[in-house]
């Protein structure tokens, strides 16, 4: 024992970080590694750095440590299992004491989990896939402001997916133009419109000229159709001050709904989502820049664990991906995601890539955004997929719809509809899901057109970010 | 205005429903455990929650021929009016609407 405590460079494993025989506690919170060490350097060791990395340790031993319970702050790596067909690839499991986290802050529990680690010389690679969040720390956050169902009863919608767009061209459009393609997109048929991660408040529409003309659009579109309309107002600025100014305009004018970046960080999404609750609306969440680092699969952050902090942070709808549409997203992860975001529980599950079970114990669940190249062709997959509880955003696939916005919105709404009947009526709409399309389409000319437009669109590329088990079908 | 359609609930952009497909939704909702209800209202601006209930929601029902024999009750006392029939889904977790749609608007 004395001898660990000598002075030098710090074997990780020998210092208490690699403990095979530790059991994990209820109130841990754990984490899964994807580690690919240097040439040399054992599994057990590596593993051990990450957790020594992610709490207590430094390069060297320190005496000061000795003036500390040291063992029950050090994180311990209790398992390290050889990932299935990647040599050089490991899966770490650490336990973190729950003592090691200020409660209810994503930067602080981001800030030791991912803060120093991923620079770490003697690791050619590193990702987070995973983590389980112990309900005594879930408990601490506020969760998301409103979640799904209380979604569902301002908007007074229910038993099927909500649809959107993104306003296109996302740049270069006045206040009034801008305005005009969400009262067409709304008056269509759509629930949602949506302001792009990048429109802020730029040269040409600044944000308060944009605000009121969506308004109006909404307005006129809800006297128009008797719905409950939104358009998510982007209030991404510079500075907390300024996004509280445009998100109190926005509410001020009558918006349900208010939208945030990725890129403003976790404190001000946390901050916001407090906003969000106090003011009743709804908060939308656009993961700008999270490709950057969750892509690749065999370092940064996987966007599972993104989709479990945002849970925690308290946004009521991010996007999770499509699975069929224009962006990365094996079907598979994808459903993981969804799971991530909308059950109460989740079991285990490797064949979506889910690690460890999770707990929300009644944290509401976040509305997850199915966006980008996505058309009305694929409604029975998107329908099969995900199920009632998801927003359907067809940009392009409205906006670009050869009779106009509205009638690409109606398109979209059309198929929508026709699906979920379908499905309630006990049809198997991945087999006959085309048929169905078909059908409703000699009704709707709208839809008829939209098919003949996209109907064959398809995006098939090798996903990059795929589960470990394949699963073979049976 | 462009138009002057209400597109409340899940299928106003389909062709009405028949009964026959009002009875298969209805099925649908009792298969999942869903209480049926009936409501019907004058007034459907986007945000009148609360229409008329036409009695309680159908607890324990089992054949949706009984909640279709409601549909057409209700439409019989009020055809000028917007009936729904909505669904309700008691799970913890959910504690809300399931599904709802529109079974009458006014002539």
């Amino acid at each position: 024992m004395s001898q660990r405590w000598s002075a030098g460079v710090l074997q990780y494993a020998e210092m208490g970080y690699w403990q095979p025989d530790y059991e994990p506690k209820p109130t841990d919170v754990l984490a899964a590694f994807r580690v690919t060490p240097q040439p040399g350097v054992p599994p057990e060791e590596a593993g051990a750095a990450v957790a020594g990395e992610s709490s207590t340790a430094t390069w060297t031993v320190v005496w000061t440590d000795r003036l500390t319970a040291h063992d029950h702050y050090q994180a311990k790596c209790y398992r390290i299992d050889p990932v299935p067909g990647a040599e050089g690839q490991f899966i770490a499991y650490i336990a973190y004491d729950l003592d090691l986290f200020e409660e209810g802050s994503i930067a602080n529990m981001s800030s030791s989990i991912i803060g120093n680690v991923f620079g770490f010389k003697a690791l050619k690679a590193l990702r987070l896939e995973d983590m389980r969040i112990p309900p005594h720390y879930a408990k601490t956050f506020q969760g998301p402001a409103h979640g799904i169902v209380m979604e569902r009863e301002y908007l007074n919608k229910y038993g099927r997916p909500l649809l959107g767009a993104t306003v296109k061209p996302k740049l270069g459009l006045s206040a009034r133009n801008y305005g005009r393609v969400v009262y067409e997109a709304l008056r269509g048929g759509l629930d949602f419109t949506k302001d792009d991660e990048n429109i802020n408040s730029q040269p040409f529409m600044r944000w308060r000229d944009r605000f009121i003309h969506c308004m109006e659009a909404v307005s006129k579109a809800e006297a128009e159709t008797g719905e409950v309309k939104g358009h998510y107002l982007n209030v991404t600025a510079a500075t907390m001050e300024d996004m509280y100014e445009r998100a109190g305009f926005a509410k001020e004018i009558g918006s349900i709904v208010v939208m945030i970046d990725l890129t403003v960080g976790y404190t001000a999404i946390q901050s916001m989502a407090k906003w969000a609750r106090r003011n009743g609306v709804l908060l939308h969440l656009h993961r700008a820049g999270h490709s950057t680092y969750t892509r690749q699969k065999s370092h940064g952050v996987s966007f599972r664990v993104i989709a479990k902090w945002m849970r925690l942070a308290g946004v009521d709808h991010i996007h999770a991906g499509t699975a069929v549409g224009k962006l990365e997203g094996d079907p598979l992860t994808v459903r993981g995601y969804y799971e991530t975001l909308r059950c109460d529980r989740a079991d285990q599950d490797p064949r979506l890539g889910l690690y460890f079970e999770q707990d929300w114990v009644s944290t509401p669940g976040v509305m997850p955004v199915a966006s980008g190249g996505i058309h009305a062709g694929q409604m029975h997959q998107l329908l099969s997929l995900f199920g009632d509880d998801v927003i359907l955003q067809f940009g392009g696939g409205t906006i670009g719809h050869p009779m106009g916005i509205a009638a690409g919105a109606t398109a979209n709404r059309v198929a929508l509809e026709a699906m979920v009947k379908a499905r309630n009526e006990g049809r198997d709409i991945d087999i006959e899901g085309p048929g169905i399309l078909r059908l409703a389409a000699r009704r709707s000319r709208e839809l008829d057109a939209a098919l003949a437009t996209w109907g064959d669109v398809t995006f098939n590329y090798e996903s990059t970010d795929t589960p470990d088990l394949a699963v073979t079908p049976s | 205005m462009t138009t002057a359609k209400i597109t409340q609930g899940s299928f106003s952009y389909l062709p009405d429903l028949t009964d026959e497909e009002i009875g298969l939704q209805l099925r649908y909702a009792l298969g999942n455990g869903w209480a049926v209800s009936v409501e019907h209202t004058d007034d459907p601006r986007p945000r009148n929650n609360y229409w008329d209930m036409w009695g309680l929601p159908m607890f324990d029902l089992i054949d949706p021929a009984a909640a279709l024999l409601e549909v057409s009750e209700c439409r019989r006392a009020y055809p000028g009016r917007y009936i729904r029939v909505s669904a309700y889904d008691a799970t913890h977790g959910r504690q809300t609407t399931a599904m709802s749609f529109l079974v009458n608007r006014p002539e």
